[in-house]
């Protein structure tokens, strides 16, 4: 018998380093290990001793893709911590630049990461002589996402006008109703790309392996930037009890901080957003799960991809309503609120594209930082994606070693890791 | 023949590397100018044949250290890309402390799996100038796209990059904008190395300098106004820091060119 040896070091069309091990003989698995490298940044030990003002824009360097969110999740924890209140309009603000985000990071995911897997390309430079028009669809809706995120943040990428307690700046009447025209004749383009991926679908594997999905829930909408913690398996829990929640644990031989529930893993991300708050998405991204038989619960990793593109037409149509709203209330030139400082810890939780994300931070009485715990998406991820590995790895031994590869590296990718935000996870083989 | 371009990246969010896929259309046109060989985080094709390197983020260990000298051998010309590999980027803060401090703070309870492992190797951050030569800079946190396009032209058309070498006040001024001095707000921007147009006061936001200060700063004076405005030293400090760690460790310590 044969033996096979797959080992993908730096995964691409992913950010961050991963390497995936497997090592098999006489139709065995020996090893299979999903391992990151990425070097530990230390934010939560460097930001001790940085005022308040400035926690959000030292966090958001945690990711450059997922720089919204980390913001916000940041802001959140600060405004508990020191008891402020944010406005109204600021909220629906808030929504809307995570709808910027949400539509940017699972556009470029699904365009421009994982279309070439489903074409047979290695990246999308060749899908441009082979399907220049789709092509050019993903890039304009991209355009528009991150120039919506533009408007609501300053630039898309590392937001300034977010504040504790408000924003320094907000967007016009006329500019959002603009973003809120484009984004009005853009839905067709949305169309156009998801029947692409639809004629695809049958290229994502149909493995299945039940889990525990973790993710923002609400009464009132489809949870992305408030709410309880929710579980597929134990129910509804407070935010403030998230430490409990993802139960950061050391495994002998790792340097990992794996995270786990009420089994050895969970997921989170949008495909446990979908099966924990299907009944809340809006009429167009219902109609879209419906024509890929996407439904909760699914127990298909793969159709984390499928879930990103139900939520595009989520975010688009919230988006739309939102901007609605705003106009019809009218847009106020706010200042951020008031500030009094004391000393306090709080607690701040959003989704974001890739799942749920925990920032906890501990002031002084002058508003310096005295502690900071940031729980990010991927690293709750990671031993869910391993021990999707060890179950489907024994299943694909028959096929050739290419095919393995790329039935592994999709996996990975459907996940949509975001390796440098995972400050803590790393995972070293140290048998020599 | 089109030069063949590889981006690769250290410690870093990644952000600078977004910027390129936030070219929208213009990306097309970059990949008909060059070669692009390797760029991980969108393609799979890979080789270590290329004439230009584009690299992010910061050099925290000695494996890094090695990975980055093996690129610095095959490239011609090597670029730091982003506030992270031309200073160190905000992790750099986390060179106030040891790295035994920071394992310890982020890793409480891991202390035999760090121990003799070179991921965990005495990790500090340090910028690409302080272990390889830089040929050119691209500041900024994040990098500028449109600047980023300037300076691959320039490159191919054997010019100089145009990176400006005046404050941020100036593109300020030009913005109409009212100084943040004036409305209670403080600001690097008369040290701040220009380029990004003032974005942040633009928007409302303080300049920190993430495009590290001008070559020749007129630091003490700059110190000087904000002790008159009323910011203590350890908040003067703050400014400084955030983006800056570099100058404040070390004074000889370069300036992105």
């Amino acid at each position: 018998m044969s033996s096979i040896h797959v080992h993908v070091e730096h995964l691409t069309r992913v950010e961050g380093h991963g390497n995936i091990v497997l090592n098999a003989q006489n139709g065995k698995v020996e090893k299979i290990e999903w391992q990151v490298p990425e070097a530990p940044r230390f934010f939560e030990s460097f930001v001790r001793g940085r005022p308040y003002t400035e926690l959000s824009h030292l966090t958001s360097r945690i990711c450059g893709i997922c720089s919204i969110g980390h913001s916000l999740a940041s802001l959140k924890a600060t405004e508990a911590a020191l008891g402020i209140k944010i406005s109204e309009q600021t909220q629906m603000l808030r929504r809307l630049a995570l709808h910027g985000e949400n539509l940017q990071s699972h556009v470029l995911h699904l365009g421009y990461l994982v279309a070439p897997d489903l074409l047979g390309k290695d990246s999308v430079f060749p899908l441009v002589a082979t399907h220049k028009a789709e092509v050019l669809k993903i890039v304009k809706l991209h355009r528009l996402a991150n120039e919506m995120s533009d408007l609501l943040c300053g630039r898309t990428t590392h937001p300034i006008t977010f504040a504790p307690g408000g924003f320094t700046k907000v967007p016009t009447e006329k500019q959002l109703e603009e973003v809120r025209n484009r984004l009005a004749y853009a839905v067709p383009d949305v169309e156009a790309v998801a029947e692409v991926i639809l004629a695809n679908a049958g290229k994502l594997p149909a493995f299945q392996r039940d889990t525990e999905y973790i993710g923002l829930v609400s009464k009132k909408e489809y949870a992305l930037y408030d709410g309880d913690v929710g579980s597929t398996d134990t129910g509804k829990h407070k935010v403030d009890d998230y430490k409990n929640i993802v139960n950061e644990f050391l495994v002998p031989h790792s340097t990992a901080k794996f995270c786990k529930h009420n089994r050895a893993s969970y997921m989170v991300g949008a495909l446990a957003r979908f099966n924990l708050n299907y009944e809340l998405l809006s009429p167009m991204a219902k109609k879209w799960a419906g024509k890929f038989g996407l439904k909760p619960k699914c127990t298909n990793p793969y159709m984390n991809n499928v879930a990103q593109l139900v939520e595009i037409f989520h975010s688009a149509e919230d988006t739309l309503a939102l901007i609605d709203k705003l106009i019809s209330s009218g847009v106020k030139e706010e200042k951020p609120a008031m500030v009094k400082l004391k000393a306090g810890r709080g607690v701040g939780a959003v989704e974001v594209p890739r799942g749920i994300l925990f920032h906890d931070y501990t002031y002084d009485a002058k508003g310096i930082c005295t502690k900071a715990n940031c729980v990010i998406p991927t690293n709750q991820n990671h031993m869910n994606i391993q021990l999707d590995m060890e179950a489907l790895a024994p299943t694909i031994l028959n096929k050739s070693e290419k095919e393995i590869e790329l039935t592994l590296e999709m996996l990975v990718r459907a996940y949509d890791p975001c390796i440098s935000c995972s400050t803590h996870y790393l995972k070293v083989d140290l048998k020599k | 023949m089109k030069p063949k371009v590889a981006f690769f990246d250290f410690a870093s969010c990644e952000g600078c590397q977004l910027q390129i896929a936030n070219l929208e259309e213009t990306v097309l046109d970059v990949a008909n100018l060059v070669d692009i060989v390797s760029f991980r985080e969108v393609m799979k094709e890979h080789s270590n044949d290329y004439d230009i390197a584009i690299i992010e983020g910061s050099i925290m260990r000695p494996m890094d250290e090695e990975r980055l000298k093996s690129i610095r051998e095959r490239a011609k010309v090597l670029i730091a890309f982003g506030a992270c590999a031309c200073l160190g980027g905000v992790q750099r803060l986390g060179n106030n402390w040891s790295s035994g401090e920071n394992l310890a703070e982020v890793f409480p309870t891991s202390k035999e799996i760090i121990a003799n492992n070179p991921y965990f190797d005495n990790p500090h951050s340090r910028a690409l100038d302080e272990i390889v030569k830089v040929d050119y800079y691209l500041p900024g946190c994040p990098i500028d796209k449109n600047e980023f396009v300037r300076v691959l032209v320039a490159l191919l058309q054997g010019r100089k990059p145009p990176i400006p070498d005046y404050p941020v006040c100036v593109e300020c001024k030009k913005k109409e904008n009212i100084c943040l001095f004036t409305i209670g707000k403080h600001c690097m921007g008369p040290v701040a190395r220009a380029g990004c147009g003032a974005i942040c006061p633009t928007n409302g936001g303080e300049c920190e300098a993430c495009r590290g200060f001008v070559s020749y700063p007129f630091d003490k004076a700059h110190t000087e106004v904000l002790q008159k405005y009323g910011l203590s030293p350890e908040q003067i400090m703050n400014r400084k820091t955030m983006f800056n760690n570099r100058h404040i460790h070390s004074a000889s310590g370069g300036n992105p060119k």
